[in-house]
């Protein structure tokens, strides 16, 4: 097995494998000062974005994937949040060093966010097309009608109907799925290198959603675009994207291209993850007479962030736990080509999933 | 059962408006008591424009040959002892009043955005030492800081303006700087960040627009306060010096001396302050129930 550090830039390879990654996160450290102590929302981070791949970070609420993107963009709100170490670099520029100007001219411009929450995203006040151009008037310098005009093919590159009158409209006047996708052309109006989406698609209807994924799947490839998709819905990665990052408790846990996680997963809380999805066949056998199969949960919650276990975190709850994960956090490493993990009992469960 | 008639319940929410003058009808059969109020504030301002074409009489001419003349086909609302015509008098006062008003709101407004934005968005110390100020402000009653205000600064229409809009600085700093800490926690605020805005241009971008619903009712409160505060500083001798008319200073006037002999001296000024912050009022509460939200389908 090779050794703990992720996936980093090989120093002694030519330039070429260096551009090939847009984003590199190392050992990002974001901590929150509370009252109730300190909370290590993300603990030592890392991985790598390459153009115009999509990779997903899976973990439940409170497992820290929007406290990783929004340290990315530096928006952690300080007070109570501080980012205390590790570097995010965009093209070799450490974002964590820049000043607030030219974090400001990133934002929106080389990499941008979508939110959760499209109805609240929006400012009520002002039309859909300001939105958009606003963008565009800071970062590309366009006078207002010009961007007005560019925002209003954004509007069709994103799938609105009737562009030309949707952008004199104000987002009440648009439903869920409508204000997402005027979302998501705020967020590529200046053809981003990377896009940040934090659970693009909860907030909507299940209708909706596929069609939101969709859209982000062919932007994506239009524009070239890499997209970190953050979600908690592991269906979701399984349509959409090639990587995977499993965060638990602050920390990445396991990574893996998408069918070796989906196929063996190595860490103990990805499997528990994997058997809470509902499956049709549980609730089809209902009628022919063999027991319901339950479906499966993980007992217990994520720990308090301020309140960590010693050893591995996710201990308390895992079924294969023993005397050595309540003592001693496991090393984070590459258990089977590409697929890294950090558990002391990845043997068993590769075996366990064989079986 | 009754019948329910879907034209009729579609009149009433107005899907049959069209145009600015279908807009006018719906909006004066919706609120009659708003669509009286606007027509009041609407003479008023035409009375202050047209002052000149509507009168037949220099205000501050004299003659005490008609001295407290009553009302009659001369003087259509009398004279006062100095043979001044009343009507002219109150027309002219309009315009004092209406100045006033307006300078004295938008003043109070602007200064008092300002400070709520900077305070409630900005937060820290800043937002401290404002609030405490504002807090000393706010212990002293309007007419009572307006009294101080104009007693130091001395009599003119420019110093009755400032006299009147800083004691309005803190209910409109109050109300901007608490919406301001709600709006400041929307996501719209940090997908604006996002987008790499600064925090000065969302303040005054994003932030400001969404508190001027609140600062319209408001304002319209302050407007007919004004007009009031305005008559009562007169009337105490503070306001506009002569010889402009102002309405509150003709009750001055005339008030202990005559009100018995020639009443009109003190019932007309009286009846134009009256109406004029009515028809504010009435106005005010009409954008109000327009501008709340829940109203609006």
């Amino acid at each position: 097995m090779k050794a703990c550090l992720p996936p980093s830039p090989d120093k002694t390879a030519p330039a070429q494998t260096v551009s090939d990654r847009v984003l590199e996160v190392e050992e990002l450290r974001t901590y929150f000062y509370t009252r109730g102590g300190l909370m290590k929302a993300v603990d030592g981070v890392s991985f790598a974005l390459k153009r115009g791949e999509t990779l997903a970070i899976v973990g439940e609420s409170g497992c820290g994937k929007s406290v990783t993107a929004l340290s990315i963009l530096r928006l952690v709100a300080d007070p109570p949040g501080r980012i205390v170490g590790g570097s995010a670099r965009l093209d070799g520029v450490d974002l964590i060093e820049l000043d607030a100007a030219a974090m400001r001219a990133i934002r929106g411009n080389r990499i941008s966010m979508i939110f959760q929450e499209p109805m609240t995203s929006l400012n009520p006040v002002m039309t859909i097309g300001r939105q958009i151009s606003e963008a565009l008037i800071l970062h590309q310098a366009l006078s207002r009608t010009a961007a007005m005009r560019r925002a209003t093919e954004m509007l069709q590159l994103v799938g609105i109907p009737e562009p030309q009158q949707r952008i004199r409209e104000y987002p009440h006047q648009l439903s869920g799925g409508m204000r997402q996708r005027a979302m998501i052309a705020m967020a590529v109006a200046c053809n981003p290198e990377v896009l940040i989406a934090d659970e693009p698609t909860s907030a909507l209807d299940v209708t909706i959603q596929a069609q939101i994924l969709d859209l982000i799947g062919r932007l994506q490839k239009e524009l070239g675009t890499a997209v970190i998709l953050i979600t908690h819905d592991l269906g979701v990665v399984a349509e959409t994207a090639e990587r995977v990052i499993v965060m638990y408790a602050g920390r990445k846990v396991e990574e893996a291209p998408v069918a070796a996680l989906f196929a063996s997963p190595l860490h103990p809380y990805t499997r528990g993850l994997l058997n809470s999805i509902p499956r049709l066949p549980s609730i089809e056998r209902r009628s022919d007479g063999p027991p319901v199969q339950r479906l499966q949960e993980i007992p217990g919650i994520v720990p308090a962030l301020s309140n960590l276990p010693p050893g591995c975190s996710f201990a308390p709850r895992c079924a294969f736990a023993s005397d050595v994960c309540r003592q001693a956090y496991p090393r984070y490493e590459e258990k089977q080509g590409g697929h890294w993990a950090a558990c002391w009992h990845s043997d068993k469960l590769a075996g366990a999933a064989n079986a | 059962m009754a019948v329910i008639d879907h034209d009729v319940e579609l009149r009433r929410a107005g899907a049959h408006v069209r145009g600015w003058g279908g807009a006018l009808v719906h909006f004066m059969r919706r609120y009659p008591l708003g669509a009286i109020g606007a027509m009041i504030m609407l003479l008023f301002i035409a009375t202050a424009i047209f002052a000149d074409q509507i009168t037949s009489y220099d205000p501050t001419s004299t003659n005490p040959r008609v001295s407290l003349a009553p009302p009659g086909e001369q003087h259509a609302l009398g004279a006062d002892f100095m043979g001044r015509d009343v009507f002219s008098r109150i027309v002219y006062g309009a315009r004092i009043s209406l100045a006033v008003a307006i300078g004295a709101t938008a003043l109070g407004c602007l200064i008092g955005v300002t400070i709520g934005l900077l305070s409630g968005f900005f937060g820290g110390w800043v937002d401290l030492i404002v609030q405490r100020l504002i807090d000393i402000m706010q212990a002293l009653p309007l007419l009572v800081m307006a009294l101080i205000m104009a007693a130091s600064l001395g009599p003119s229409l420019t110093n009755t303006i400032i006299a009147i809009a800083i004691p309005l600085v803190p209910n409109v700093a109050r109300i901007i700087r608490s919406n301001t800490l709600a709006l400041r926690e929307m996501p719209f605020v940090e997908a604006a960040r996002a987008v790499g805005m600064s925090e000065a241009r969302i303040a005054v971008q994003h932030v400001l627009p969404n508190t001027l619903a609140p600062l319209i009712v408001l304002a319209t409160a302050q407007f007919g306060s004004a007009i009031l505060v305005e008559s009562a500083l007169a009337f105490l001798g503070l306001g506009v010096p002569e010889p402009h008319p102002s309405w509150g200073r003709m009750l001055s006037e005339s008030a202990a001396e005559y009100v018995r002999t020639a009443p009109w001296l003190v019932i007309f000024p009286g009846v134009a302050i009256s109406l004029v912050v009515f028809g504010t009022n009435l106005l005010g509460d009409a954008i109000r129930d327009i501008l709340d939200p829940r109203q609006r389908i």
